[in-house]
């Protein structure tokens, strides 16, 4: 358990933990972890230079969330719990890691008044299964392990398929409709299709972290003036 | 008529039930038929329930098989859970088959049960041994019945209201209402079956509280959804379906259909599959016509 305050969000039958990481004024931050991950108890050092309030959001089946039973995981059921968890802290800033990434553009383009500038970085989780389906199969779970993080988590959401056409069509709507420049930066080494479409598209800045956290704190202040 | 005692001809049910816990989802499995003869397996659609077999399954059981059936998780008397995925639905299926026998069996599915189960197959060659597909091959139209997998044109209204249902969904509760009025609001999803058919449907899929019936499905569950997958995919590996492939279409359009035609799969379908097509019925050929299909299948199957 950190020390940090934890904000308990409801998404359907699911409790999530959202770990106030730094609480105060100004806009806020919400930290995305990787497949298997969890929230980390401390401001990360690179992004520490945020000008704001700074969360960090536990996925369903992933640290101090509820492990449901019987998995069913997609990412789209993730992006509904930072949906959740936009709801209790208003309007931020994703910065999301492998699995959090792939959530963090697919709820820039779903929620583009909310979401106020993505940055998809590398983590675990950041491919998926792949382009398309592979040889069907039943994921089955390692039932020896030790929960959190589920591993029905583990196996479904790294088999799931993430077609390039799917992943810039959010691009497309964070970029027509969150009225910012750049919505989604992306600071990642590994780019699996899904990415290589995204960085192909309009709207789309390649770019480092600190730059791109000072552009979207400057937005985000300027938009509450 | 007492709402207690509706009765449907022909329907009979289950000769026996039980529940397996699939991962720790409680699935509710139904039987028709002599315990001791050769088992088949078979699944319901989206948004249905085993129940909806009463009148299709006894033939089947009739015809000399032990037939074994479950509610979907979310659906009819299985437990509701936090998620619901074609994944989950699948490992449920093989949950279900491996508590029956581990020699191949056939398998019968009807709409997304059909799918989900030939995706199975796919994925276990080994363990069936005939698959007949009632009105669930894939086809190039939207699958109403299949929530989260269908659809790659996204918009914007269509993803705010997904999440905006998500927001409100634990705490959704099915409307309450007369045995009447619950089969009058299915009636709306099956506009092709009859009133007295939907009135007994009633009697099993909902429960009966103190203010009025309620549908026991998920209120979580919702139609339409989005997501990554598209039914090219499935059409692609159909040639090389592991097993006798028996595809029953029903050609006449409805709400809940899947609107494949026989000519849009022939291109796609195994030298040996045997595709029939009824021009007179909608998507639930074994409601509308159960002796001919039931005949269909057994024949197919022996």
């Amino acid at each position: 358990m950190s020390a940090n305050r934890v904000l308990r969000v409801k998404h359907n039958r699911v409790d999530l933990a959202v770990h106030e990481l730094r609480g105060g004024d100004g806009p806020a931050l919400l930290l995305l972890h990787g497949l298997g991950e969890r929230a980390p108890e401390q401001v990360p050092k690179d992004v520490e230079r945020w000008p704001g309030r700074i969360f960090a959001l536990d996925f369903t089946g992933h640290g101090e969330s509820t492990i449901p039973a019987g998995g069913g995981y997609t990412a789209e059921i993730l992006m509904g719990d930072v949906d959740a968890a936009l709801a209790r802290i208003g309007a931020a800033t994703l910065v999301g890691r492998g699995l959090g990434a792939y959530v963090a553009l697919m709820t820039a383009g779903a929620r583009p008044k909310l979401v106020r500038g993505a940055v998809l970085r590398d983590g675990p989780g950041l491919a998926g299964g792949s382009a398309r389906p592979g040889t069907p199969l039943v994921p089955m779970p390692d039932l020896n392990a030790v929960a959190p993080p589920d591993p029905y988590a583990l196996v479904e959401l790294a088999v799931d398929v993430r077609p390039p056409d799917y992943a810039t069509s959010f691009v497309r709507q964070a970029t027509h409709l969150s009225g910012l420049e750049r919505p989604i930066t992306v600071q990642t080494l590994e780019r699996p299709d899904w990415l290589r479409a995204v960085v192909e598209e309009p709207g789309v800045e390649v770019g480092e972290l600190d730059a791109a956290l000072d552009a979207y704190a400057a937005q985000s202040r300027g938009a509450r003036r | 008529m007492s709402e207690e005692a509706v009765t449907f001809p022909g329907a009979r049910r289950p000769d026996r039930t039980r529940r397996v816990s699939s991962h720790g989802v409680g699935i509710a499995v139904y039987e028709w038929g002599d315990e001791a003869a050769r088992p088949l397996l078979l699944a319901h659609g989206g948004f249905d329930f085993a129940g909806t077999f009463d009148g299709f399954a006894p033939l089947l059981a009739d015809g000399g098989w032990r037939v074994v059936s479950w509610d979907h998780r979310g659906h009819g008397d299985s437990d509701h859970a936090a998620l619901y995925s074609w994944q989950a639905d699948l490992r449920d299926a093989l949950r279900v088959m491996d508590t029956v026998g581990h020699e191949p069996m056939p398998i019968v599915g009807h709409s997304k049960g059909g799918g989900v189960c030939m995706q199975l197959t796919e994925a276990r060659p080994h363990r069936v041994s005939r698959f007949a597909n009632l009105d669930g091959m894939p086809g190039k139209w939207r699958h109403p019945d299949v929530a989260d997998h269908e659809r790659t044109k996204l918009l914007e209204s269509e993803l705010a209201g997904w999440l905006d249902w998500r927001a409100k969904a634990g705490t959704l509760a099915r409307k309450p209402g007369t045995l009447d009025e619950l089969a009058e609001r299915r009636g709306r999803m099956n506009p092709r079956l009859s009133r007295e058919w939907l009135r007994y449907l009633v009697t099993i899929g909902a429960r009966r509280d103190p203010d009025g019936w309620r549908w026991k499905i998920d209120p979580s569950m919702r139609f339409g959804g989005f997501g990554p997958w598209r039914p090219d995919w499935s059409l692609e590996r159909m040639r090389g379906f592991p097993v006798p492939l028996l595809a029953i279409l029903g050609l006449i359009e409805e709400e809940m259909g899947w609107g494949t035609r026989p000519e849009f799969l022939a291109p796609y379908m195994p030298a040996d599959a045997r595709v029939i097509a009824f021009e007179d019925s909608g998507h639930f050929v074994h409601i509308e016509h159960p002796r001919r299909v039931a005949d269909l299948v057994l024949e197919f199957l022996a």
